[in-house]
């Protein structure tokens, strides 16, 4: 029998809005996918991008933010510098050949453990379709581990341009 | 390291052990590498469950201890207080959440149980890096800003003034007072609403302790809790205070009148120099330059001709004043809205004269209304003969808002009565959905409206028309209406329709909101720290909500948490210095190569650049933790105290302890 792929999904949750929206969804009972395993942290701005590229490394299939929303935040704009910040990790992800579901930064308020319970089940959904990440492979380019971390498929776009 | 942890793993009764398997996880964490002990336990929380922890720690030595149970927002406060009385510091705690985040998500126990370990698992590896931290004291600043001058605010203001404390009152309007003042009578009891809340309002305006700052808005907040430093437009009213005596000839001379739309809700008129109403407070008028002749056309002046003061009151230069204030605590009370019932256009409002919206009857009622109390149509003239009042206009209503608006019933009921009373030959119809008495005496009060005789139709109005199919409907508005008690659709031919629409957040709520820091629902109600046990106060230290603000409410539930709020800040103010959560960041001065990056990050600017020495540093007493400086530090030499790099890299690896790959073939850092 084929066991269905479970992904483990790290999540980043802030202490004010979506810590507390993922307490209001376990109060509420509402019940979602057990794949995201949170970890409290006082502001999603606190969320070093190294967290997350040591979540992927140690194993999880991705890794979710959750801050408050935009103009909401407890610390005035921690979660704006979170969205820049998030962007450019974005951007460097997509050059290891990480796909765009596997790391997401979503806004749930401490009233909406609702939208955090459907964004863990969309993202659950999202990754169990893709496989799992197998860093090994995929970002160090070998399955023996011992693969030079630059070795890395150049992107289809990337390549046209160095031949044109 | 010789680290010696205890795990405690909570069943909470069935809640956790229902769907985790807590003596696996128990076992299993006996296992872990620096675990010395680990149990499982009915209930954590109770005194015997903190007794085993403080009996363990004594006993065995223990350095660190891990409970996995419920949210720290919970129950972190009374472990880490059981940590204390061990011997340990608060800090060398650490809780994983088993149950809100876990075993009350799934039935899939497989599943529960191993979350359950990974989050165990993620406590156990942070807690060895966790380090001693003392809280922090702050001092409170005696002084409390109320926003918002209801019933709720007024409550708020005259508890702490009465304790000995300095408020300062802001109200947008030019009078306090809130809705309150605009109603008749208040159910169940029927007193009138001017002769309870007047004596309040004047309270307001002598108290020694209290700075009433009407017809002003604030601007800016910065600060914390203890040491709010906000900014106060206080707008022109074109009337000198000091002189003004509140004679009120300005206003009789004033030669302009506007509609009211305000105070009177849109069904009276008033002066362009104007009181909202006679028992204002303050009582000087404002003059509306919108409106007022001599500020568009430069002509007029009646009411300086008029002033009768020396030196005249009226001064057409009178500028903004800004005003900066501190203060410790913070209560907003800026109560609610009403729900703009023409959204619903098939109930006529705007477009059939004879629909009125309850704030409109209100005012009609009220014997200083602009209909002397007399209850007539919109000719202000003739009485009606029969009238329809329909609940739940925009409440309980997919469409616009599925909350219940708590109050409408019974001022439904309220209205019934005040109609029988004053019209005892008109039948009056009550069209509900459900009919929500709950309260002292009002249950009571809906039997009486029974007794007295008005009709009662369970049912959704479809639609109100003047557009008749039989005789009897004949310029009459015909109320459709599903009695689902009798399952038959009615037509009802009325006089007059009263529309009771959902309280709403204000509709500004989100911006006072961002302004404060502090969240609101998805309604636009402010929210409170915890639904049952924490309504009154906020996310953010030292911020207290009120009233209407945080959802409809009446005016005794408003006068209580006016009063609960009040209680909160008094008490922090009769403390004098809280200890706060030492959750602060810190620069390493040795390191720090002076670059700036976390300067700019800091919402509070409490990093300063010693230009001097070329490092940065943070003021502890600005900090608020946020840690957003930490993760923006090239050089990685920020600290953020009990969120530090090694506790949250920790805490991943251990969250991972099931899936994690064989680090050794991977060359780290
Ligand atoms: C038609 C009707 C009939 C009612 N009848 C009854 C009754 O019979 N009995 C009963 O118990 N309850 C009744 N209620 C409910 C009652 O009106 C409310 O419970 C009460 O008014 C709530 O008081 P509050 O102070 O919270 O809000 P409000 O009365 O709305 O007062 C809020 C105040 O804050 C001010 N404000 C708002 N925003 C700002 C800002 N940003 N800055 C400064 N100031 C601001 C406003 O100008 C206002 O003065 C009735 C309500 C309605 C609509």
């Amino acid at each position: 029998m084929n066991k269905q792929f479970e992904p483990v999904i790290v999540g980043f949750l802030c202490n004010w809005c979506s810590y507390r929206a993922a307490d209001l969804a376990g109060t509420a009972r509402i019940h979602y996918a057990p794949n995201m395993r949170p970890i409290r942290v006082m502001c999603s701005g606190r969320v070093d991008p190294q967290f997350v590229l040591k979540a992927l490394r140690e194993g999880a299939d991705g890794v979710m933010i959750a801050g408050c929303h935009p103009g909401e935040c407890h610390y005035v704009e921690g979660n704006i510098k979170t969205l820049r910040r998030f962007i450019l990790l974005k951007k460097m992800l997509a050059q290891l050949g990480i796909e765009d579901e596997r790391v997401q930064l979503i806004w749930a308020s401490a009233s909406e453990g609702i939208i955090l319970a459907e964004a863990v089940n969309r993202m659950t959904e999202q990754i169990r379709a893709l496989g799992p990440l197998n860093w090994q492979e995929k970002v160090l380019g070998g399955g023996n581990g011992h693969g030079h971390p630059a070795v890395i498929e150049p992107a289809q776009e990337a390549e046209e341009v160095l031949y044109d | 390291m010789s680290e010696k942890v205890g795990v405690y793993i909570c069943h909470c009764g069935t809640n956790i052990a229902k769907t985790v398997d807590v003596e696996e996880v128990a076992l299993w964490a006996g296992e872990q590498d620096h675990v010395d002990v680990a149990r499982e336990y009915k209930f954590m929380c109770s005194s015997l469950g903190q007794e085993l922890i403080e009996e363990d720690i004594k006993e065995k030595g223990l350095t660190k201890i891990v409970v996995a149970s419920c949210s720290p927002h919970m129950h972190e406060k009374t472990f880490r207080t059981a940590c204390v009385r061990g011997g340990l510091n608060p800090f060398m705690f650490e809780m994983a959440n088993i149950r809100e985040h876990d075993s009350w998500t799934t039935d899939d126990r497989e599943a529960a149980t191993l979350k359950a370990k990974a989050l165990t698992k993620a406590a156990i590896e942070r807690v060895i890096h966790n380090q001693p931290l003392e809280p922090l004291p702050v001092e409170i600043n005696p002084n409390t800003l109320v926003v918002g001058g209801g019933i709720a605010g007024i409550s708020a203001a005259l508890e702490l003034a009465e304790a000995g404390n300095h408020v300062y009152l802001v109200e947008r309007e030019p009078s306090i007072g809130g809705h309150m003042a605009q109603l008749d009578k208040t159910f169940p009891t029927l007193d009138c609403s001017a002769c309870i809340l007047t004596p309040k309002m004047v309270d307001v305006g002598q108290h020694p302790n209290i700075t009433l700052l009407t017809y002003s808005e604030v601007e800016a907040v910065g600060g914390y809790l203890g040491n709010f430093d906000v900014t106060v437009r206080k707008k022109a009213r074109y009337v000198d205070e000091e002189h003004c005596t509140g004679c009120g000839i300005c206003i009789e001379k004033c030669p302009y009148k506007v509609v009211d739309n305000v105070f009177e809700a849109g069904l009276g008129a008033r002066k362009v120099i104007y009181r909202p109403f006679p028992q204002a407070v303050p009582k000087y008028p404002v003059i509306d330059t919108e409106n007022c002749v001599y500020f568009q056309r430069g002509k007029c002046k009646a009411c300086q001709i008029f002033c009768p003061t020396d030196p005249n009151s009226i001064d057409f230069e009178q500028q903004d004043e800004i005003l900066q204030i501190v203060v410790g605590n913070i209560i907003l009370a800026t109560g609610f809205d009403l729900f703009d019932v023409s959204q619903i256009p098939q109930y006529g409002y705007g477009r059939l004269a004879n629909v009125f919206t309850s704030l409109e009857f209100e005012r009609m009622v009220n014997a200083s209304g602009p209909t002397d109390g007399k209850i007539v149509l919109r000719d202000l003239e003739t009485p009606p003969e029969s009238v329809v009042i329909i609940h739940c206009v925009g409440s309980r209503d997919e469409n616009y808002h599925k909350y219940c608006s708590k109050v409408c019933c019974m001022y439904s009921l309220k209205f019934a009565h005040l109609i029988h009373e004053r019209l005892p030959e008109a039948e009056v119809y009550n069209c509900y959905i459900d009919m929500r008495t709950p309260g002292k005496g009002y249950e009571e009060f809906y039997n009486r409206l029974l007794e007295e005789g008005t009709h009662f139709i369970r049912g959704k109005v479809a639609e109100v028309s003047d557009v008749a199919r039989i005789e009897e409907e004949e310029g009459k508005l015909i109320v459709q209406v599903a009695d689902t008690l009798i399952s038959k659709q009615r037509r009802i031919p009325v006089d007059m329709v009263i529309l009771s629409p959902a309280m709403e957040a204000r509709n500004d709520s989100q911006e006072v909101s961002q302004l404060f820091r502090m969240g609101c629902d998805f309604d636009g109600f402010f929210v409170e720290r915890h639904p049952k046990l924490d309504p009154v106060a906020t996310m953010t230290e030292g911020i207290y909500i009120a009233g209407a603000c945080q959802g409809p409410k009446d005016v005794p539930d408003t006068v209580s948490q006016g009063a609960a709020a009040a209680a909160r800040v008094a008490s922090f103010i009769s403390r004098g210095t809280v200890m706060m959560e030492p959750i602060r960041a810190s620069i390493n001065q040795e390191l720090c190569s002076g670059c700036r990056i976390c300067n700019t990050m800091c919402p509070y600017n409490a990093i300063v650049f010693h230009e001097d020495s070329n490092v940065s540093e943070v003021i502890t007493a600005l900090c608020q933790g946020c840690g957003t400086c930490v993760a923006a530090c090239p050089s990685g030499i920020i600290t953020g105290a009990h969120f530090t790099n090694d506790q949250l890299l920790a805490q991943i690896e251990g969250i991972l302890w099931d899936v994690r790959s064989n680090l050794d073939l991977v060359p780290v850092e």
